[in-house]
């Protein structure tokens, strides 16, 4: 079991990294829209301070939702999906190992580039400590999650779209909690409780969404 | 007479509410094969994946060794390999990679010198470096059917296995399906084109008469 499980996510990091231009898309695309606001809303210290750690959160999420329309797209496509769900091991274990590599090829790039943009908006060294360690908490939710609206929208004209709407609500926990921690540090108000409420958000997924993608898979190969 | 292994009765397809067919049913033992016949659209794809359980039959149950499939789900996948129009292999990783990762994801080790072997017995000894999206149509089908041989299952079900390939590969693909099953294994397949399997003869369905 858990061998088939390591297997499917180092399929799709050696996939991942055969295709470098197409993972870089996502990180690009994240530099890009958190550099966008300090250059939008102007120099000012207080102000970008008080936006960064939501406009990096935000951004995180659509850089997410930008790379998950393909995470079951290409296999799908090519028939490998199909021969993926006959392999001798429950589907569920499949959609965890998927979400897994999505988060491994797509989260982590982002956990490491986050400080290096906070620093854009003024964030003080423990809040960016904080920030990071809220991303590294959230993002494996928001490829869990994700992987949900990514196996429901398999094989649909204007999935990606169809993704944003379905899976963004969900994400609004993980955002609020996520900057909220952030904010908290600068305030002054503490983040355990933010934080706590977001691991709590995590095992919750990490049970449910792998055994939820694995029935939209099935209903989409149908 | 040999003893069913795989069995489906009463079996049933309906797509967007139009019955493509009812009441199918046949029975299948070790060293036998089925020919699925029928003319576009009339279901032998929607057969094909009902009975390796990608589909659900609309009604109808299909057992292996006794057991429903559905129940069996894992046992069966061990022992049967299904090739459907999609070949199923990835453009990024050469024929090796493929053959390997497949068998690494069915759980089997897969050393590189029986892949290796796997990949010349179906005519592929000099692309075996190569990414597989410089490969041609018919040699990405001939990936896909060299991992039938690697797997090792019992069951074969082959959707149109013959599609580009030329008449080297035909004969190929005929040699490969005789071998197995005269070894005792089982096929099901579909073809438009006529199928020659030396001393093989067969069993044949219709789906949407």
């Amino acid at each position: 079991m858990l061998r088939f499980l390591i297997t499917v996510i180092r399929r799709d990091v050696l996939l991942a990294a055969r295709r470098r231009g197409d993972w870089l898309t996502a990180q690009f695309f994240f530099v890009m829209v958190v550099s966008m606001f300090p250059l939008g809303v102007g120099p000012e210290p207080v102000m970008l301070r008080t936006i960064g750690p939501g406009v990096v959160w935000v951004a995180a999420l659509l850089a997410c939702l930008l790379s998950l329309g393909r995470l079951f797209a290409d296999d799908h496509r090519d028939g490998s999906l199909e021969q993926l769900m006959l392999s001798p091991y429950p589907n569920s274990l499949l959609a965890l190992g998927k979400a897994l590599a999505h988060w491994i090829i797509n989260g982590i790039p982002l956990l490491l580039i986050a400080p290096v943009l906070g620093i854009q908006f003024g964030l003080p060294v423990d809040a960016l400590l904080i920030l990071v360690l809220s991303l590294a908490i959230g993002t494996p939710i928001l490829s869990l999650l994700g992987s949900i609206g990514a196996a429901l929208t398999l094989g649909l004209r204007g999935g990606g779209v169809l993704i944003t709407l379905l899976i963004l609500p969900l994400y609004v926990p993980v955002l609020i909690f996520g900057a909220g921690a952030v904010e908290g540090v600068i305030s002054g108000t503490g983040s355990e409780a933010h934080l706590s409420l977001l691991g709590a958000f995590l095992v919750m997924s990490l049970l449910i969404a792998p055994w939820i993608s694995s029935l939209a898979l099935k209903i989409s190969v149908e | 007479m040999t003893s069913a292994v795989l069995s489906a009765h009463d079996l049933a397809c309906e797509r967007s509410e139009r019955v493509l067919f009812k009441g199918l049913g046949f029975e299948l033992g070790a060293g036998e094969a089925l020919l699925v016949r029928g003319g576009n659209g009339h279901g032998k794809t929607s057969l094909l994946r009902i009975l390796c359980g990608l589909s659900q039959p609309a009604a109808g149950e299909i057992r292996w060794r006794g057991e429903p499939i559905a129940r069996e789900h894992e046992q069966y996948c061990q022992e049967m390999a299904y090739v459907g129009h999609a070949n199923g292999i990835k453009d990024d990783l050469t024929p090796l990679e493929n053959l390997r990762l497949a068998a690494a994801l069915d759980g089997r080790e897969l050393d590189i010198k029986a892949a290796e072997a796997a990949l010349h017995q179906v005519g592929l000894s000099r692309c075996i470096d190569l990414p597989a999206r410089v490969l041609s149509f018919g040699q990405r089908r001939r990936v896909a059917l060299a991992g039938l041989i690697t797997a090792g299952a019992l069951l074969w079900i082959l959707d149109e296995p013959l599609t580009g390939l030329d008449v080297n590969g035909v004969a190929m693909v005929e040699n490969l399906i005789r071998d197995h099953v005269v070894s005792g294994g089982m096929a099901i397949m579909t073809t438009h084109q006529p199928l020659a399997l030396e001393g093989v003869s067969p069993k044949s369905i219709s789906v949407g008469d």
